[in-house]
């Protein structure tokens, strides 16, 4: 089974990465760009077909490793 | 005193922080490899050195805060014993949980490596009675992600407890946007715990204490810790 976790800033959190390719961007004169915000991928795959177990143990991956919840939200998705 | 030390892959800057162990205590600090699950008998103070550790992939910090003997150094700290983070030790602490807060990339995206000046805000703690309450002194910086931040609340909390350890600030010890290298919130450069027996600060004070290389404003830090 194939699983994907997207780790991405909380809002309010500061992002000069992100700033950094919204500038970028704008200097590659793509119109219309409001604002860039950047985050983190990871293609994950687990042994077993029991959906819900695996959402079950993704989400407790992410809350002690993949990301750091004081400033990172984190969504799973089975693939 | 005796002193240990952590040893993570990509870890740099274990020499100074034996050399300035080795002058406060006229001991010679143990080193413990981040493998090992258990800390040497005997330990009063627990270092984690700066450097790079396992090449800040993930999050700065955020695989040697999993290392095994993490476990260890956690169960000191809850036993009161005294636990130092400098740099990507203090990033390491915070991923930890050991100390409030997180560090992110320098507001100004560079990589910022001077001197700077710090104020002590709490001078009534094991790491720092050797100073005088509100005292200025000149650390070396040396880091990509120093951002201090924090929730609202834990702000609050850390604000109103005491546990701001060090503020950057300028030559007169004035707080503000010119002198916050980083754009840490409240130009915070050092956070204490809860029980004021673990300390995390980005700037290096091992690196202040000989006059032939910049000062000697770093040895208080481990006089205090030795006294």
């Amino acid at each position: 089974m194939k699983a994907r976790v997207i780790v991405t800033l909380k809002s309010g959190v500061l992002d000069p990465q992100g700033k950094a390719i919204e500038g970028a961007l704008k200097g590659l004169t793509f119109e219309g760009v409001r604002s860039v915000r950047q985050g983190k991928v990871f293609d994950i795959e687990l042994n077993g077909d029991d959906r819900a177990a695996a959402r079950k143990k993704l989400s407790e991956a992410c809350e002690r490793l993949l990301a750091n919840t004081i400033v990172e939200n984190y969504a799973i998705e089975i693939v | 005193m005796r002193a240990g030390l952590i040893l993570f892959p990509g870890i740099n800057r274990e020499g100074d922080a034996v050399r300035a162990l080795r002058q406060a205590t006229g001991a010679e600090p143990a080193i413990v490899w981040h493998a090992e699950s258990e800390l040497p008998p005997g330990l009063d103070l627990v270092v984690l050195p700066g450097g790079f550790s396992y090449g800040d992939y993930l999050r700065c910090g955020a695989i040697a805060a999993r290392a095994p003997i993490m476990r260890a150094v956690s169960g000191h700290a809850a036993r009161g014993g005294l636990v130092l983070g400098i740099c990507n030790g203090f990033q390491i602490l915070c991923e930890a949980g050991l100390l409030p807060g997180v560090l992110m990339r320098n507001a100004g995206l560079r990589f910022v490596c001077k001197m700077q000046h710090v104020r002590v805000e709490n001078a009534q703690t094991p790491f720092t009675r050797c100073y005088a309450p509100g005292e200025v002194v000149k650390f070396a910086i040396a880091h990509g992600e120093g951002n201090f931040i924090a929730d609202r609340d834990t702000i609050r909390r850390i604000e109103g407890e005491g546990q701001v350890a060090f503020r950057y600030c300028d030559a007169e010890g004035k707080i503000g946007d010119a002198s916050n290298p980083n754009g840490a919130l409240n130009s915070i450069a050092g956070v204490f715990n809860d029980r004021f027996n673990v300390l995390g600060l980005m700037p290096h004070p091992e690196n202040l204490i000989d006059p032939l290389v910049g000062g000697v404003d770093g040895r208080a830090l481990f006089a205090s810790l030795a006294a």
